[in-house]
């Protein structure tokens, strides 16, 4: 028998969802979800959540890129093949500045990029909430909430009881 | 500045004017649910291949073929079959280039820059112009690619990319034309990498409808490049920020590429090109034209598949003053470069000014005029912007004439070298015609591809716009 993955309740409404989220949150639950096919904004503060880290992959990937163009374009043409062109000198960061700013913007895409599938860990093509029937209207019009029975509060009646007051629909326990 | 409200009272007459409260323009008319949107959206790649679809692609395709067959003529004849000759070493393969480079513009215009400053009419549009970026970006890489003629030699030994030659010599990294191969291929890929992120939910959305349906092999598929991406809140935030921060990122980029392009004239010392108005000009011209091909795309489509409700009078209107106020800019630029001619007091650039205007190249310069700095103009009236095939037909003149820019700034300076004994005239080749008109079908069958396949508007986009998406109830503004 598979093991209890946690339990999922649709919501119909942004305010619906937003409002049980908030009940949620103040219930003391850490290991839970919501499911939308939009962005809703403000949920992240009603869910209680910190502010996303992408960021700072996105600053360390522009810092290699700046440093790799600039120490790029010294190593060939200063000290690999020194050759003076025009009377210029063998380097100056003025001429290797363009080249270093398309790559400080390319490698910062890249690292937002894999930042962001690395945080959400993506690509995930197995999820128990994939599975669970009332899943296909999920990117759709419909809005879930899942809850975790790893969270230490989990208790299937009491979690089932605070999504029911908190307006949840189609109330299933989904399996792992 | 806290004390500044006491020192200086509010005026009496402010408790007594009532200021207008400005109504928020609806973004998607008929008050149409989330429900409705995906199902239109999808509904475009679900349903069976039109007609209309099969007779483009077929029409497309042979277009493409005039490049395909210009391309293979060069490579195994050499750069020769293109008219280029002294005075006038570059000529059409800098102008397509920078053509099609230009067009890309928008794309990333209106889904980077437009998303910082939070215009929320950009989402109905974002999706097929981000696509027309990466397609325009496709067809102004054929050319710098091809015009090395032995193309192998474009990358290794490097003639664009950067490896050293056969005597082991690097690029010149103080050359404006190296600077350019970075800034595209940087455009090109973080185009790429924009659009695909933006994709991601609504894939998920196609592979959950595919599998409802049955289709195994398209849910698949979908959901192989959805991620398995599942809506979740959690994701949503990491999501959002990486969207944000990528246009935080594109819109420097985007700014960045047609000055270094621009870069590739301005830096030299030729008359006519060789000013600082260049940088800003260019941009707001990539900008002109970008606007221009997306209003001659999406036009057309919005009554194919009866978009209205999506694509309304406003977001029409919307790109029509940009239109305006981009080709508003152009018409300065080309007054302020005659002007800069006279006040600089040099008589080389006074000539290639005066040699522009009234010189062999006259009707390529009036034709310019004429699309560029008149034909916007028509959108300062109502009546024009809500007459959708008139603003079609000027979208069109605006694509014709920021060709003829390219071509003027190019040709007409080169043309008048320094010595008379140095002067020619240009045209181009038989062989430049076709390959340049076939630009026009490779872009088209990408196009094609791109409504037929992938979702055509971001839904979750687009969904978040409408009143419905507001937590707080959607009558509370």
């Amino acid at each position: 028998m598979s093991k209890n993955y946690g339990i999922i309740a649709a919501f119909d409404t942004v305010p619906d969802v937003f409002h049980a989220c908030e009940q949620v949150r103040d219930a003391g639950y850490s290991q839970w979800d919501t499911i939308t096919s939009f962005p809703i904004h403000g949920l992240d503060a009603a869910m209680g959540m910190r502010r996303s880290r992408v960021p700072r992959f996105s600053l360390a990937g522009g810092i290699t890129g700046f440093c790799t163009g600039m120490s790029f374009i010294w190593w060939a043409g200063a000290y690999e093949y020194p050759l003076i062109v025009g009377g210029k000198p063998y380097f100056s960061p003025m001429f290797a500045f363009p080249v270093s700013y398309e790559l400080t913007i390319l490698f910062t895409a890249f690292a937002t990029i894999f930042g962001m599938f690395f945080l959400n860990k993506l690509p995930m093509h197995y999820h128990p909430v994939l599975k669970a029937p009332q899943f296909v209207r999920a990117l759709d019009d419909r809005f879930y909430i899942v809850i975790e029975s790893a969270d230490p509060k989990f208790n299937a009646t009491e979690t089932r009881a605070l999504l029911q007051r908190a307006g949840g629909k189609d109330i299933v326990e989904i399996e792992e | 500045m806290a004390s500044h409200a006491s020192d200086h009272p509010a005026p009496a007459i402010l408790s007594e004017v009532k200021p207008a409260v400005l109504a928020r323009p609806v973004l998607v008319h008929h008050h149409r649910d989330f429900k409705w949107i995906t199902d239109k959206i999808c509904g475009i790649v679900e349903g069976t291949t039109p007609t209309w679809w099969w007779v483009c692609f077929v029409v497309a395709s042979f277009v493409a073929c005039f490049t395909i067959a210009g391309l293979i003529h060069l490579v195994a004849t050499g750069v020769g079959v293109w008219g280029h000759a002294n005075p006038v070493n570059w000529a059409w393969d800098i102008v397509n280039f920078v053509f099609w480079i230009g067009i890309g513009h928008a794309g990333t215009l209106i889904s980077a820059i437009l998303c910082l400053l939070r215009q929320k009419w950009r989402t109905s549009i974002n999706r097929a112009a981000e696509a027309m970026t990466i397609f325009a970006v496709v067809c102004a890489a054929i050319f710098p690619v091809f015009h090395v003629g032995r193309i192998w030699f474009a990358v290794m030994p490097g003639y664009l990319f950067p490896f050293p030659n056969s005597n082991g010599i690097w690029q010149n990294f103080r050359s404006p034309l190296e600077w350019d191969v970075f800034a595209v291929s940087t455009y090109g890929t973080v185009s790429c990498l924009f659009w695909y992120i933006g994709l991601i939910p609504d894939l998920g959305t196609m592979r959950d409808r595919f599998t409802a349906a049955g289709k195994m092999m398209r849910a698949r598929i979908y959901g192989f490049f959805a991620m398995g991406w599942r809506g979740s809140n959690r994701a949503w935030s990491n999501y959002e920020m990486a969207y944000l921060i990528l246009a935080g990122i594109s819109t420097p980029l985007v700014l960045s590429v047609h000055t270094i392009v621009s870069f590739d004239f301005a830096v030299s010392l030729i008359p006519g090109w060789h000013t600082t108005i260049f940088p800003p000009y260019f941009v707001a011209g990539a900008i002109f034209s970008g606007f221009g091909m997306v209003m001659t795309l999406m036009l057309p489509l919005r009554a194919v598949y009866r978009l209205e409700d999506l694509i309304t009078q406003y977001h029409i209107d919307c790109m029509c003053k940009i239109t305006l106020a981009t080709g508003t800019m152009v018409g300065y630029a080309y007054s302020m470069e005659f002007f800069i001619a006279w006040y600089g007091a040099n008589p080389y650039e006074g000539f290639a000014f005066i040699n522009r205007a009234f010189g062999h190249y006259a009707w390529a310069y009036w034709i310019m005029i004429g699309c560029n700095v008149i034909t916007p103009q028509f959108f300062w009236f109502k009546a024009v912007r809500e007459n959708t095939a008139l603003v079609w037909i000027l979208s069109i003149f605006v694509n014709v004439g920021m060709w003829f820019e390219r071509f003027v700034i190019i040709v007409t300076s080169l043309a008048r070298d320094f010595l008379p004994s140095s002067w020619g005239y240009y045209s181009p080749s038989i062989v430049e015609i076709f390959t340049f008109f076939g630009t026009f079908g490779v872009f088209s069958v990408l196009f094609l591809l791109f409504i037929r396949f992938v979702p055509i508007m971001p839904m979750s986009e687009v969904k978040a716009v409408i009143p419905q998406a507001d937590p707080h109830g959607e009558h509370k503004h």
